[in-house]
């Protein structure tokens, strides 16, 4: 199909492997747009050859519906249907898509594996479940039908029953009812911990980057858990367990003690989430500047004696930024250099999300 | 791609002699039953199986098959105006969705057939497209695909600089290629078809002045589909529910048939459906036919409880909407029979930018101000109207545009980068004449600076407005 040639262009085009001057009217593909209740939009990436035009703001439109002269309108891009043939091309531009689907399709995009929780054996619930009938029970779990089905075959076979006159009577011995058992299930629940530095040399761009991947693992993670909760730590010199909406705004100045935000998680850890009971998830962004190499010793000796122990994986991602040295990396890929309990994924811009993504769930664990 | 099976077959049969039984006259029209992707990539190619390579078309392809297969769209219907006239059907859907799909192809190929609009667009463009298919192929092999392509998407750039208004009569010839003029003439009557200016004079390469004309060629071909959107769409809505409800469907399918209908139909919670416009305003001119609301009479009468009992038994209903498919454009269309009553009873509102809030809100419902953004947002597509007037300006052969301001201003950096196209094209300096930032202002590209200067130091007229007279009732 010559399509798939037309297609092949189109994608080299926005990879900017050909045609370098349209880069600039490529509208990314970022997969993650705003999020609207339980739905995501995704942009499709486009690219609009330029034309004379009116600049969208200034032209508003005609649309029909309820609402008062004041109240926004909704749903201005994209139409409902595509009717493409009638018209020389409408675009679709974004997509909404459900946030469970939205794992299945990074799940399937990246081949990431089901996770495997770990300790799913020693936590159990125990429901209550009707399996089955008996000819004893209490009066409140009587099945009627059950039961006059029964009275109705004994009095067929000794011969009270009356075609004519059909009254059916149970006696106590016609009586059924449902019984039920206790079954166990194993349940499974998560914790993410999102460490990050907010030190000066952490841009906007960076915690963008932050914010995409820490989106990305919470959809994936919730699809695989039934309770995820998430808990938020920003560190400088010293760290602070903060709410998300502060924990992606706020920028501090000063030093990077890696250290303060470990010790912080793992008295988190230790308080509230026994580690037999959860799936624990630590998840650490830098630009890979730590104050001193004594701190990182610190740091090193907490993953070895209690997060990579106790944790399913220890993420640690390290986001390229102007200033930062990335020298952290650099010391734990020596000192952990075989151990696939931590894992160190390298994100240099926007594009890389989705391999580190990858890199950090693609264990199934 | 595969013929009918012989249930749809007979379907098909029964449904054409429905629709010519109720006066539609169409072209012969071939079903051809496709899969998803099949048809994904035949609407991605604006309905061509066989159309030049081009990378916008796997860009179309790319999205069309995402949102089909992230379950959020379908495309039930695509037909294509030709003689004859080729419609597809997608493969799996239910019995129902075809003949629905079916009756409302046939009520497009009567539009097709008779609209006037269309009366000079090319009937053989099945063939057409694949010739103009093979000839940018050849180029290609030629001077490679690189050289190519970038020399389309300038083409591309300037495809909508075409006179859409013109295509009631046959489309103008341009000049045979010559190899480049010293300069332009100017004229004494702006031009609206720049593409025709541009291949008369800009110095262009054969294989360059061949693509462009098919730029051209193709531009005017589907100028009149998107000039009559909402009457065609609300022509074939309203065929494809008579149709269907009062002769083809079975009791057993008015439930899903409905369910279709009206997703096809839904308005958005704001935002605009053509379908739906459309629909309702054939069924408004047919009802207001059928009980005589037109006239000197009708629009003297300020009683409203006349008004809304009025009914004279004229019964010219179905007369007037086929002469309405006949005679009308979106544009006439919509300023002779949008009513007051109508847009009320639509809810329909015009919203606006609110740069405080930084989104869209309802602004206004006044009758007044609905129809003048309506028109507007259809006039020329929704596009600048660009003039050409000079091709020596300066003296110097630079080429001279106006934009015909209608108060909206264009948007800065695309007008930068089209003007750099039509340099690759011109090959001399760009001049446009339009309004920013309030103020009359030309701008001009010479391949190495862009500059502005303010309007008035120049004599340019601006052009009246041409081509799109009502008529009366």
């Amino acid at each position: 199909m010559s399509i798939l040639e037309d297609h092949r262009r189109f994608r080299e085009i926005i990879k900017g492997r050909i045609k370098q001057h349209f880069k600039k009217y490529v509208t990314q593909g970022e997969m993650i747009g705003k999020q609207e209740k339980e739905f995501v939009k995704i942009p499709v990436p486009s690219i609009e050859i330029p034309k004379f035009k009116y600049g969208p703001k200034d032209q508003g439109g005609v649309g029909q519906g309820q609402g008062q002269p004041g109240d926004a309108v909704q749903g201005q891009q994209g139409e409902g249907r595509g009717q493409a043939g009638d018209t020389s091309g409408s675009h679709m531009l974004e997509v909404d898509v459900s946030l469970e689907e939205l794992a299945d399709i990074l799940g399937e995009e990246l081949a990431l594996p089901r996770i495997q929780p770990k300790g799913n054996k020693s936590i159990e619930t125990v429901q209550t479940k009707y399996t089955g009938r008996s000819p004893i029970g209490p009066n409140s779990l009587r099945l009627f039908k059950q039961s006059y089905k029964e009275a109705l075959k004994r009095q067929i076979t000794d011969g009270t029953y009356n075609p004519e006159d059909p009254v059916v009577v149970p006696i106590k011995h016609d009586m059924r009812f449902r019984t039920f058992k206790k079954v166990t299930r194993p349940q499974a629940n998560a914790v993410v911990i999102y460490m990050m530095d907010v030190s000066g040399s952490m841009g906007d761009e960076q915690k963008e980057i932050v914010r995409l991947e820490s989106f990305w693992i919470n959809t994936w993670l919730r699809r695989n858990y039934r309770g995820l909760e998430t808990r938020f730590i920003i560190h400088d010199a010293a760290a602070k367990e903060v709410d998300e909406k502060t924990f992606f705004s706020t920028s501090e100045s000063g030093g990077t003690l890696i250290s303060s935000a470990y010790k912080l998680a793992k008295k988190i850890i230790e308080e509230e989430y026994p580690v037999h009971e959860w799936n624990i998830y630590p998840f650490h962004f830098s630009d890979g500047d730590n104050w001193s190499g004594e701190d990182t010793r610190v740091c090193l000796s907490l993953l070895k004696d209690f997060f990579l122990p106790n944790a399913n994986i220890f993420g640690y991602g390290q986001v390229e930024s102007k200033y930062g040295s990335g020298q952290f990396l650099k010391d734990l890929e020596k000192a952990f250099v075989a151990d696939d309990r931590l894992i160190m994924s390298k994100i240099e811009n926007r594009d890389k999300i989705m391999q580190s993504i990858k890199e950090f769930l693609g264990r199934g664990r | 791609m595969a013929k009918l099976t012989p249930e749809l077959e007979k379907a098909q049969k029964e449904i054409r002699a429905v629709a010519i039984g109720q006066g539609l006259d169409f072209y012969e029209t071939v079903f051809e039953i496709v899969t998803y992707k099949q048809l994904n990539e035949v609407a991605a190619k604006g309905g061509f199986p066989n159309r030049y390579p081009h990378w916008r078309f796997g860009m179309d392809y790319e999205q069309l098959s995402k949102s089909y297969e992230f379950g959020l769209s379908k495309i039930y219907e695509l037909v294509i105006n030709n003689d004859p006239c080729y419609a597809y059907l997608m493969e799996g859907n239910d019995f129902v969705d075809q003949k629905l799909v079916m009756a409302h192809v046939y009520g497009h190929c009567d539009f097709f057939k008779n609209n006037k609009w269309f009366a000079h667009t090319h009937r053989k463009m099945m063939d057409e497209m694949g010739n103009h298919a093979v000839r940018i192929r050849r180029y290609i092999d030629e001077y490679g695909v690189d050289m190519v392509e970038d020399f389309v998407d300038k083409c591309l750039s300037v495809e909508n600089l075409v006179d859409a208004y013109s295509v009631y009569k046959k489309l103008e010839k341009p000049a045979p290629h010559h190899g480049g003029k010293e300069s332009g003439p100017t004229l004494d009557r702006v031009q609206r078809d720049v593409l025709k200016y541009l291949l008369d004079y800009a110095p262009l390469e054969e294989w360059q002045y061949d693509v462009l004309s098919i730029v051209r060629e193709e531009a005017y071909y589907f100028a009149p589909q998107a000039m009559t959107k909402i009457m065609n769409e609300g022509w074939a809505s309203y065929w494809h529910a008579k149709l269907m409800t009062e002769k083809i469907l079975h009791d057993c399918e008015i439930v899903d048939f409905a369910d279709r209908h009206s997703g096809a139909m839904v308005m958005p919670p704001s935002g605009f459906n053509p379908y739906k416009i459309g629909i309702e305003l054939f069924r408004n001119i047919e009802e207001r036919w059928n009980k005589g609301q037109f006239g000197k009479e009708w629009s003297d009468c300020d009683d409203m409880a006349a008004r809304v009992k009025w009914d004279t038994k004229a019964g010219q209903g179905r007369e007037k909407i086929f002469q309405v498919r006949r005679d009308y454009n979106d544009v006439t269309f919509i300023d002779e029979f949008l009513t007051e009553e109508f847009c009320h009873e639509h809810k329909m509102f015009v919203y606006r930018f609110n740069k405080r809030t930084g989104q869209f809100e309802v602004d206004n419902r006044d009758f007044g101000v609905i129809k003048k953004k309506f028109l507007f947002q259809i006039t020329n597509m929704g596009m600048p109207i660009i003039n050409v007037v000079d091709g020596n300006f300066n003296g110097k052969g630079e080429l001279l545009l106006t934009h015909l301001f209608e108060g909206v201003e264009m948007q800065p950096d695309y007008m930068k980068a089209t003007m750099e196209n039509i340099f690759a094209i011109w090959k001399k300096p760009v001049n446009i004449a339009t309004v920013m930032e309030g103020e009359g202002r030309i701008f001009s590209w010479d391949g190495q600076d862009y500059r502005h200067q303010p309007f008035g130091d120049y004599k340019v007229d601006q052009p009246e407005v041409e081509d799109t007279e009502k008529e009366d009732t």
